[in-house]
């Protein structure tokens, strides 16, 4: 009797549960541009994951009130990822029998497992800032795009700026920068840019590597007490940032002297810390927080304005909001510019999408125009490099808000090149890949 | 009516003794071999098949390496996720470094290393039980964290401590396509799967029961504690090394460390857990259910939130899903404490009767 209930309950719930699911399924847009947005609201890299996706899903709706791309309407799905790799590839399948045409993956374990994918599916990767550094190689990496920035970019910069803090590249020889990083693919991104400034400069480079999630951090800053490095610099994410701020609080290391990665240094990070964090540095792949820049106005009016905005409304314009709404301005010019090819106001696909980011001339004007008018400098993408700008700054915690400290850097081609080259040509050999010939970068 | 064994009277031994001695079951099995192989292609599209199907056979056969080790001998195992991991690093270790490497021969390669890494980690079995070993096995989920995030030799070297394979092919097979892909994780579940079935029913499966039933009464009537345990480590450790390597080379395609996180090790025995301890079918269950449901909710959820007209965030999705797969756990554990495969076996008895029960 009581199995036979069981049984029917289960039954009508299964019904319930199908009809419910067949009209999401039948709702196949014909006319819109489908963006995937891969999240993660969840779990312990939610304080960061939170903004970031905000910002992306607010410009979406931003650019639909604007009109849409020449005319084509943007639809979006989230999925949560919880910044696990299994959850990250099933959201990509997903999403991607939508009809996805861009793919940002926010997780540097699932670009990576993405980036084996994404060629046969034929569908780009934008990875603005984060992933393989050595995919801004077109040559061999056709479908990724580290648009405006890479990990080796960001290691390059600090290392710029510390030199000139202390006045010269020589004043480096014999000095002491500890890496604390994220024990992930993430984390380890840094080392080898850092090693090679290393061995240019002739400082010490030690390696504190910190386990997911990063809470734990009491035996790294015990070495530090005792080598009391000149600099420390931060490869960290989510709860492991703020951990750490405390943690040199705790050991008397100056703020000052740490210098974040971008992941590293938005509002989540120092908010609670406060005072305690004043002085501490991070890099910004551009853009810092951005209260007052135009897009984020228009996101107010236009978008919080009529009660549609994503998350509370203070949180436009800081760091991690303004850099998802910037990521996902990159994914609508990119299909904008493939629409200049073929054909304006028609749909995309995947394979169209990715000429337009390889042939992206975001000029100042156009960044002007789009509300990013000293946020971020000119863009431009080309077959060979897929990332189209090295530019960085250094912005700094005064206790409550992030201000610029610096001036722009742009990281040392001449360093950056060779490395990338070769770890490029590793892969491809790996892969047995070859390069792409000249008449592959025409079509 | 159909299931009843009645008539069916053995004149050999090896009718007798053959794996499933009741006719349809042997009939069954064959139709849901030949459905997986034949029909499923026919019905499913490419989501299906990446982000449900091959997933769940990747897990199913590391659910049956653990339930051997769990479920038939007793040993408690959080190391599980790191045996993955010791199958994926060294198949790919093995597939990169030796030229022209046969694929199959890789993954069996790292089957064997893992069965020599579960091999060491199974030696505290011997003095330690229960939760104590549960906790002794732990330290095979760090160990292994640490090796293959520090040792850069296991991942070629490679700077950010990712590896990846691809263009994956067995005599000439090119397996790329998901349907590909799928039949040749069938493959090797049909074969592991029907090979522990027909383990757990030999002497030495048999052994690993008396083991875990009361290990004390098993060593006064001759078995040796040291041989039994070991040797379910090493046939659990090698099953779910493959599984591992499975994982890696055909599931994700470019793994970290994480992948085979700790988090992965209670998923296995969850598995087993809610699956059915001692149960080979309940590898299946327990498989389907820790795969198949999360995706499920968390689709479902939004559908049924715009039914009723309320639109559910993406964060309170994934927190519900957390809910409600957390309930249903418990609930299953309360109502059938001996897992889903015991549901199984009920029915099976049941129909063995129907449609006259009294």
């Amino acid at each position: 009797m009581k199995l036979r209930q069981l049984a029917l309950a289960a039954a009508v719930a299964a019904a319930g549960l199908s009809s419910a699911l067949l009209p999401t399924v039948a709702t196949a847009q014909a006319k819109e541009q489908f963006f995937p947005v891969l999240v993660y609201r969840t779990g312990a890299y939610a304080p960061n994951g939170v903004p970031f996706a905000n910002g992306y899903v607010d410009y979406l709706k931003l650019v639909n009130e604007r009109g849409g791309i020449n005319g084509v309407k943007i639809s979006f799905e989230e999925c949560e990822t919880g910044y696990a790799t299994d959850r990250g590839v099933e959201c990509y399948e997903r999403l991607k029998g939508k009809g996805a045409t861009v793919f940002q993956p926010l997780s540097t374990g699932i670009t990576f497992a993405l980036t084996e994918k994404a060629p046969a599916d034929k569908i780009p990767l934008i990875t603005a800032g984060y992933g393989r550094s050595e995919s801004q190689d077109g040559g061999v990496f056709k479908w990724n795009f580290p648009i405006a920035g890479t990990y080796w970019v960001a290691g390059d910069v600090i290392v710029q700026h510390i030199i000139k803090k202390e006045g010269g590249a020589d004043k480096l020889k014999g000095k002491h920068i500890a890496l604390v990083y994220h024990d992930s693919p993430f984390g380890k991104e840094a080392i080898p840019i850092l090693q090679e400034r290393a061995a240019m400069h002739g400082f010490k480079l030690s390696l504190l590597p910190v386990t997911h999630p990063g809470v734990e951090q009491k035996s790294t800053w015990l070495q530090i007490r005792r080598d009391r490095p000149d600099y420390v610099v931060n490869w960290g994410w989510g709860v492991m940032n703020s951990t750490l701020i405390k943690e040199a609080q705790a050991t008397g290391y100056p703020r000052d002297k740490i210098y974040g990665v971008w992941w590293a240094g938005a509002e989540p990070d120092v908010k609670d810390i406060g005072e305690g964090a004043k002085g501490y540095n991070a890099i910004t792949m551009q853009h810092g927080a951005e209260p007052n820049a135009d897009f984020v106005k228009e996101i107010l009016s236009k978008v919080h304005g009529k009660g549609q905005g994503t998350g509370p409304k203070d949180e436009v314009g800081q760091v991690l909001y303004v850099r998802g709404a910037m990521s996902a301005m990159l994914g609508v010019e990119g299909v904008r510019q493939a629409q200049e090819r073929f054909g304006k106001g028609k749909v995309m696909t995947g394979e169209q999408v990715r000429w337009g980011l390889e042939n992206l001339n975001l000029t100042q004007a156009k960044l002007d125009a789009l509300g990013f008018k000293g946020v971020l400098r000119p863009i431009s993408t080309s077959c060979q490099d897929h990332m189209g700008s090295a530019w960085a700054r250094i912005h700094t915690w005064n206790g409550s808000k992030w201000e610029f400290s610096s001036d722009w850097y742009q990281a040392d081609e001449m360093i950056i090149k060779p490395m990338v080259k070769t770890a490029a040509d590793k892969y491809a050999a790996e892969k047995k890949l070859s390069r792409r010939t000249p008449a592959d970068c025409q079509s | 009516m159909f299931y009843r064994e009645n008539g069916q009277f053995k004149t050999s031994y090896q009718a007798d003794q053959q794996i499933f001695p009741i006719t349809q079951d042997r009939w069954a099995i064959l139709a849901i071999i030949a459905f997986a192989a034949i029909g499923v292609p026919l019905l499913v599209d490419e989501y299906f098949y990446r982000a449900i199907l091959i997933p769940f056979l990747i897990l199913s056969l590391a659910a049956l390496g653990v339930n051997i080790l769990v479920g038939y001998c007793g040993q408690i195992s959080l190391g599980s996720g790191a045996f993955m991991a010791v199958g994926a690093y060294m198949a790919y270790n093995t597939y990169v470094r030796v030229d022209g490497m046969p694929l199959i021969v890789a993954l069996l390669a790292g089957g064997f290393f893992a069965t020599l890494v579960g091999l060491v980690f199974g030696i505290p079995s011997l003095r330690v039980k229960g939760l104590y070993l549960a906790v002794a096995t732990l330290a095979a989920q760090f160990f292994c964290d640490w090796a293959f995030l520090r040792i850069g030799w296991f991942t070629n070297n490679n700077a950010s401590g990712s590896v990846s394979v691809s263009n994956l092919n067995v005599l000439g097979w090119t397996i790329d396509t998901p349907l590909e892909k799928y039949l040749f994780c069938l493959g090797f579940l049909v074969v592991f799967g029907l090979l522990a079935k027909n383990l757990v029913r030999s002497a030495i499966g048999r052994e690993w029961m008396a083991i875990r039933d009361m290990d004390v009464a098993a060593a006064v009537i001759g078995i040796r504690p040291m041989y039994a345990k070991l040797s379910a480590f090493a046939v659990s450790s090698f099953i779910v090394g493959v599984a591992g390597a499975l994982w890696g080379f055909v599931h994700l395609g470019s793994w970290e460390p994480a992948a085979f996180s700790i988090d992965r090790s209670f998923q296995l025995l969850f598995m087993v857990i809610i699956g059915g301890m001692g149960s080979i079918m309940g590898s299946f269950f327990g498989a389907a259910f820790i795969v198949v449901l999360p995706i499920f909710l968390n689709q479902v959820l939004p559908a049924l939130g715009t039914l009723v007209g309320v639109d559910i965030s993406t964060a309170t999705v994934s927190h519900t899903e957390y809910m409600i797969f957390g309930a249903l756990i418990v609930w299953f554990l309360i109502v059938e404490p001996h897992g889903l495969a015991k549901l199984w076996s009920i029915g099976k008895q049941k129909l063995r009767l129907w449609p006259f029960p009294h």
